[in-house]
């Protein structure tokens, strides 16, 4: 009997989409175990029975080289029935993967995706002829309009393992698909189409770069909007359904430490960002202040990736970000990091090695305030002009540099160059788009959320056992000698762990000159992240690692504080 | 296969895929590197006898981006320094 069905074919092949056409809404995404490597898994009914289908990792072929390649042949061990889903209009180089399939005793289906795509482009092949060929099912599809997917279902069961194919050499194998292609392929050459002429200008610098900025500024106009707008109605649940229960309960527990940690650190007043408790502020910060501008930056980003623009981008921003130790995909925290530090830090996964993750993670930390904190930079010091509000984005951007070019040389490990496949630009699926952000979300509550939680428990502990006020009180001093700053502010400070954009707003009463505000907005966004990104670093990076990161943070905030003093108040 | 030492078949004519301009084609004669390189190469088409063609080049040495039929991809500097093509 057919359990478990499983997905091969090489990246950008329309896999995911296919997937999406033949499983439920049921769909998780699942981390391999002890890698970065995620792929998907749901349901579908074959005749009247429940089988588990997977979305295995792309891969070119099944010598595996790296983590990805190497989860996708453990999937495929497990697997009752494989569909190989391959690129139309690449059939030569996709054949490759299909042949080492073929070889292993599996039952295999052949899905020639991007059918619509491979005739547009002058490409014909002769399925039948392919089918005869190598003597398993051969369906062609359009994935994305769901076309030949119900042809697919019905033939499912016709899947075997055909005899005429044997294990060869590599070599051995582009001598057979070169018979193969020569006996089922017939091209025609078409002129430069509308498509060809976008992929030009947005990969040449002279156009792509400036394409890329207002791309990027879209991008940002959009997640504003629908942050915002989520922002405000999770809110308003918060403030009328929520509130009125947890008084209630609040009532009932009465004054004293239980209250103090569950509730608030005063008694009978909560206000959701400040009152410091698990169930007030430990479920508000990510729920209603978090998690909006996760759904859309997430959004935004599965767009990105869909469209096939991402690995553009990254091509465009490779030389900056390869010197600074990373490579052009590094761009990938910094635009969520721009959002909210915390889905940037789980981005730093799209980088391979151990420091390149370290550089994009630390750098993440200190040069990228998220879109609160920038909206409050932008509210205390506009009005005293544009021109301290650049001070403190110039200094951000160049500690982003040095400290990415610094990282490079000190860092241990290497940083491999950037080697990627551009595949066509393609109308993304709203369906597989959506379904790919909710995946993320999901993955987001379930994994992020209880850490964010525990931080915030923690602060609340440390508050109520006299810690953070201690801590405020020693820096007193710094804060006059170092960095020209009234003693107070090392409240705001340490009220940043938790809400850097409330720490800056604390600044308004504390009457600062305008060269102290940049001073002090620059030093809260430099010298810790807040608590729920602190948390998800420890998790993404170790505790080890993110002890050094944050030495490194608050070595530069010092320094930073200190030469931003000498220059702006000149002693 | 990837040759040893002193096999070489580079001529006057041919040279690093770097040094093709933009828009220009190449014909692949000799990929050099190790045997992981050269798989990773392989598996996306890129091997001995085929003609690629120069998409773009990224200022401040930074990658290029080569099309091979209906592939393109973006590779890193030190990778197009190895593969060795004659310009057509």
């Amino acid at each position: 009997m057919i359990k478990k069905i499983v997905l091969m074919g090489n990246p950008n092949v329309g896999k995911s989409v296919v997937f999406s056409r033949l499983t439920g809404a049921k769909v998780i995404s699942s981390n391999y175990p002890g890698t970065t490597v995620d792929y998907s898994k749901g349901t579908m009914i074959l005749d009247g029975n429940k089988v588990e289908i997977i979305d295995a990792p792309g891969t070119y072929s099944l010598e595996s080289s790296n983590k990805a390649e190497k989860a996708a042949l453990d999937i495929l061990k497990e697997a009752d029935i494989v569909i190989d889903v391959i690129d139309a209009t690449n059939l030569e180089r996709n054949l490759y993967l299909t042949l080492e399939l073929l070889e292993r005793n599996k039952p295999v289906i052949i899905v020639l995706n991007l059918w619509d795509e491979a005739k547009h482009t002058g490409v014909y092949i002769n399925e039948k002829k392919l089918e005869e060929i190598l003597e398993v099912p051969v369906v062609p599809t359009v994935a994305l309009t769901g076309e030949g997917i119900k042809n697919l279902v019905t033939r499912i069961k016709e899947a075997k393992s055909p005899k005429k194919i044997k294990p060869t050499s590599e070599e051995g194998r582009w001598i057979e698909i070169g018979t193969i292609i020569k006996n089922v392929l017939t091209v025609e050459h078409r002129h430069h189409s509308l498509r060809d002429r976008l992929n030009d200008l947005t990969i040449r610098p002279s156009t792509g770069i400036p394409i890329a900025i207002g791309i990027i500024f879209i991008s940002f106009w959009i997640v504003r909007i629908i942050g915002e707008y989520l922002s405000f109605l999770i809110g308003e649940v918060f403030e009328n359904g929520y509130k009125p229960i947890l008084t209630g309960l609040g009532e009932w527990l009465g004054d004293g430490i239980v209250y103090n940690i569950l509730i608030s650190q005063d008694y009978g007043e909560i206000v959701f960002t400040e009152s410091l408790g698990i169930l007030s502020t430990g479920i508000y910060i990510p729920l209603a202040v978090v998690l909006p501008y996760i759904i859309a930056f997430y959004f935004m980003l599965s767009l990105l990736e869909d469209s096939g623009y991402l690995p553009r981008l990254a091509t465009l921003v490779d030389n900056i970000f390869h010197k600074l130790g990373m490579h052009g995909y590094g761009i990938i925290p910094l635009f969520l990091g721009l959002g909210c530090n915390v889905p940037g830090a789980l981005a730093t996964r799209a980088l391979e090695t151990k420091k390149q993750r370290f550089i994009a993670a630390t750098l993440l930390a200190i040069a990228v305030p998220c879109m609160a904190q920038m909206a409050m930079i932008f509210g205390i010091l506009g009005k005293y002009g544009l021109y301290y509000i650049i001070l403190v984005f110039l200094t951000l951007g160049i500690l982003y540099i040095t400290i990415g070019i610094i990282l490079n040389k000190v860092i241990k490990g290497i940083s491999p160059e950037m080697f990627l496949e551009i595949p066509p630009y393609r109308r993304p699926s709203l369906r597989t788009t959506g379904k790919k952000t909710w995946m993320r979300i999901k993955w987001f509550l379930k994994d992020a959320i209880p850490f964010m939680i525990f931080g915030v428990a923690v602060i609340n502990i440390l508050y109520t056992v006299g810690f953070l006020q201690m801590i405020a009180n020693s820096l007193h001093s710094a804060m006059e000698g170092l960095f020209g700053l009234p003693g107070e502010a090392s409240i705001a400070m340490v009220t940043g762990f938790l809400r850097k954009d409330l720490a800056i707003g604390m600044l308004i009463s504390l009457n600062l000159n305008p060269y102290q505000l940049v001073i002090a907005a620059t030093m809260l966004t430099v010298y810790f992240p807040c608590v729920a990104a602190f948390m998800v670093l420890i998790k993404e990076l170790g505790v080890k690692d993110m002890l050094k990161s944050a030495a490194i943070m608050i070595s530069t905030a010092v320094t930073v504080g200190i030469i931003l003093k000498l220059i702006l108040l000149g002693v | 296969m990837p040759k040893n030492e002193g096999e070489h078949i580079i001529t006057e004519k041919t040279k690093p895929l770097i040094y093709l301009t933009k828009g220009s084609k190449g014909k692949i004669i000799e990929i050099q590197g190790g045997h992981g390189f050269y798989r990773r190469l392989k598996v996306l088409g890129i091997r001995e006898g085929q003609i690629v063609r120069i998409i773009s080049k990224q200022p401040l040495k930074g990658p290029i981006t080569i099309a091979l039929g209906s592939t393109q991809m973006t590779m890193g500097r030190g990778m197009a320094l190895k593969i060795f093509v004659e310009e057509l």
